[in-house]
């Protein structure tokens, strides 16, 4: 690709701030995973290759809560991370990070939720991540164009057009794309990508990979979403009849079964079918169709209006400088 | 205000009666102006733009994590809030006057029409001037211009609306500029274009002003039900029109009293006469607006949230800050009250801040827990206020030696 003007402005603007700030803002590790994903769909897409739309189903049923899978993201996303054996531990401390409900973080693109069965007071571990919707709000949001949704299922962001607004953090039902906000140069919105890297090569993602429990199952999302009416009926009693991502703001790529209602392991269950970009689409439609279209008449009639009021202005500026045998007046 | 003068002009404004003795420094020497520049208000003043320049620079080296208390969960706090949401909705003058004026052809407002395109014309500098330090990658704004559209998006709309609205006001203000300068030909040829500026004015400024409302389009599970509503840009675009009025009567209440040796004839009657014609107009606008309020809420079906905490907070917005200035014009008009209009009038800038800074921040994620909420650090309301200093000493600058709130001796009146 060769040095573009973007990534030559940002480097410019990148030496100049090293070179005036010091190495305040050199210290941060940047995330990278985001760039290369995009980098990665942005060669991708040219290739006429087709696509499956795929997706992950998450059975909160049979999570163990052992966050191996969060420690297998930051590990393939290049994320700060610490020894597996203490993600693990969690489960079993009494102060640990499963006493407040989390949410995703510039370094951590996903986070296992403890939540407690009111029926059996037994502990109920979500999982949470990007959801990738099918229709995504983010995408809608950006005002320069940043996010796609790839034939495959990923969402992605391309840091390299961001200019780091935050209305897809606004715009997100599922508050998943985070910021660094302690990056005072070169600040990049950051979300898992459903590792498009890894499932773009025939691979699987690597919380899935990883996860010893089988909580989560990844394929094509329209086999899931049967697998999952199939467990739903298999089973009767164990789940709630709803699959969470089927329909919600029309429908995204994770999927998840639940044996307690949704709104009682941290999910919103308030959404609407309606995809989020919809919400927008009449409003711009109507002032793009009032100004294109109707503003036109306004324009001309104004001008008629105005080049009427000026010729009486005229006439009566002249019969008014008969009168009183006056040049230029200041009247209006 | 320092001006940056080589040695050689500041030599030859000493000796001489010379242009930038004339222009810069009010016909003082620059000794005496410097000196003149030292009052209580210039120094309050300065020491809070001081401050600001402090925080703005805190911002650029450690970032809006250390500067600001945004969080994930609060990607827009008071700079986006107060500095756009509030300071947009303010800039609206030059909107609500330029349509009254020259498309309605009220004729009688137009001494009002060059401070409120001024007014404008800052706003929107200065609004702009602050986002830049929210932005995270503020140097990349020009990606918005060329080479990375995202057509789906109501900022998309609002950015460009931004950079057309900023030309046409600078269009509609430059004959003014021309005239100080002294360059007949190009104000003759600006103020032809101004009049067309105006029109294309009427319709970008309707256009974003609604935009900003429909940014919250988008968040009907974070934003409150009775704030949210699909008529947000409708209610943004109305409370835009009657912001605009309203600060008309602020701000001519303000500049009457500061710049009073500038107006020639000045008559009392006829500038409470005036006051209390644009208070009726805005008095049209609130109670528009407040209708549309009650029949949004009738269409959610939200009524049983007024009997909650955030349903009080509504109703002092609603009743206290829409209905009460409207009784407060409609009876300064039956009085011939003038005083009363202006009191409404203030009334109604301090609601339509109230308006956006519920719909930005104290309604939003309304039902997340107290303690993940957002409260601006001061920096952030240092930065906001500073902004707003620098606005203010800018107009008067501007005021003090253009021909804005007195027809120019030398020029005919363009209206």
């Amino acid at each position: 690709m060769g040095i573009s003007r973007r990534n030559f402005l940002g480097r410019v603007a990148a030496i100049t701030g090293t070179a005036i700030f010091g190495s305040s803002t050199t210290a941060h590790a940047l995330n990278t995973s985001n760039e290369r994903n995009w980098d990665l769909w942005a060669k991708k897409s040219k290739a006429p290759v087709p696509e499956e739309r795929l997706g992950v189903l998450v059975d909160t049923t049979v999570c163990i809560g052992c966050r191996r899978c969060e420690w297998a993201c930051n590990e393939w996303n290049k994320n700060p991370n610490r020894p597996i054996k203490e993600f693990e531990a969690s489960v079993y401390q009494k102060e640990s990070v499963f006493n407040t409900v989390r949410r995703m973080h510039a370094e951590n693109f996903t986070v296992v939720n403890r939540f407690i069965n009111s029926k059996d007071s037994t502990p109920i571990y979500v999982k949470r991540q990007c959801m990738h919707c099918e229709d995504p709000g983010c995408l809608s949001s950006c005002f320069v164009d940043a996010y796609r949704k790839t034939k495959i299922g990923s969402v992605l962001y391309n840091p390299g057009v961001c200019i780091g607004c935050r209305y897809c953090m606004l715009a997100c039902p599922f508050d998943v794309p985070a910021y660094e906000y302690n990056e005072p140069l070169n600040p990049q919105i950051t979300k898992c990508t459903l590792c498009f890297d890894r499932i773009s090569q025939g691979s699987v993602p690597a919380c899935v990979e990883i996860c010893p429990a089988q909580v989560m199952t990844f394929g094509k999302r329209s086999d899931l979403i049967n697998l999952a009416h199939k467990r739903i009926i298999d089973n009767p009693g164990k789940y709630v009849d709803h699959i969470y991502g089927e329909h919600e703001v029309g429908g995204t790529s994770w999927l998840y079964l639940s044996s307690v209602p949704f709104d009682r392991i941290g999910f919103k269950t308030d959404l609407a079918e309606t995809p989020i970009p919809k919400l927008s689409k009449g409003y711009l439609f109507g002032v793009k169709m009032f100004e294109i279209v109707g503003a036109w008449p306004l324009v001309f009639g104004a001008y008629y209006v105005i080049s009427r009021a000026r010729k009486k202005a005229k006439e009566s500026h002249e019969t008014s400088a008969e009168q009183k045998g006056e040049g230029h007046g200041e009247k209006h | 205000m320092k001006h940056p003068l080589s040695r050689r002009e500041k030599a030859m404004a000493k000796n001489t009666n010379s242009w930038v003795r004339e222009k810069i420094f009010l016909g003082m020497t620059p000794r005496d102006y410097i000196i003149s520049l030292f009052t209580v208000p210039n120094l309050i003043a300065g020491g809070i733009i001081a401050l600001a320049v402090a925080v703005m620079i805190w911002r650029l080296f450690f970032g809006l994590g250390a500067s600001t208390n945004l969080s994930d969960n609060y990607p827009w706090g008071l700079w986006i809030g107060f500095d756009i949401l509030v300071g947009i909705a303010l800039a609206a003058p030059g909107l609500t006057l330029g349509t009254a004026v020259h498309l309605f052809g009220m004729k009688q407002y137009h001494h009002f029409v060059r401070p409120a395109i001024l007014s404008s014309l800052l706003g929107y500098i200065f609004a702009v001037f602050a986002l830049m330090f929210d932005l995270g990658r503020y140097y990349r704004i020009p990606y918005l211009l060329g080479g990375s559209w995202g057509f789906t998006s109501i900022l998309f709309l609002i950015g460009w609306h931004f950079f057309l609205y900023i030309n046409i006001c600078l269009i509609e203000w430059s004959p003014a500029l021309f005239e100080w300068l002294n360059l007949r030909k190009l104000r003759e040829f600006f103020n032809k274009l101004a009049i067309w500026a105006t029109i294309f004015g009427v319709v970008i400024a309707g256009g974003h002003q609604s935009a900003l409302g429909g940014l919250y389009l988008l968040v009907p599970n974070k934003l409150h039900p009775l704030w949210y509503s699909s008529l947000l840009p409708v209610f943004f675009l109305l409370s835009a029109i009657f912001a605009g009025i309203a600060m008309v009567i602020v701000e001519s209440t303000i500049t009457h009293r500061i710049f009073k040796s500038q107006i020639e004839n000045f008559s009392h009657a006829e500038f409470d006469k005036l006051t209390i014609g644009l208070g009726k107009g805005a008095a049209s606008a609130l109670f528009i607006y407040f209708i549309l309020k009650i029949f949004a809420i009738a269409d959610a079906d939200t009524w049983a949230y007024l009997d909650t905490p955030y349903g009080y907070w509504f109703l002092v917005e609603l009743l206290g800050f829409v209905l009460l200035p409207v009784f407060f014009f409609t009876s300064a008009a039956r009085n011939d009250n003038a005083k009363l209009a202006r009191f409404a009038g203030l009334i109604t800038v301090l609601g339509v801040i109230l308006n956006r800074l519920n719909v930005s921040i104290v309604a939003y994620n309304w039902d997340m827990p107290a303690a993940l909420k957002y409260y601006p650090k001061w920096s952030e309301f240092s930065l906001s206020i500073g902004v707003v200093a620098m606005l203010v000493l800018a107009y008067r600058w501007i005021v003090n030696r253009m021909a804005i709130m007195r027809e120019h001796p030398d020029y005919e009146s363009s209206h």
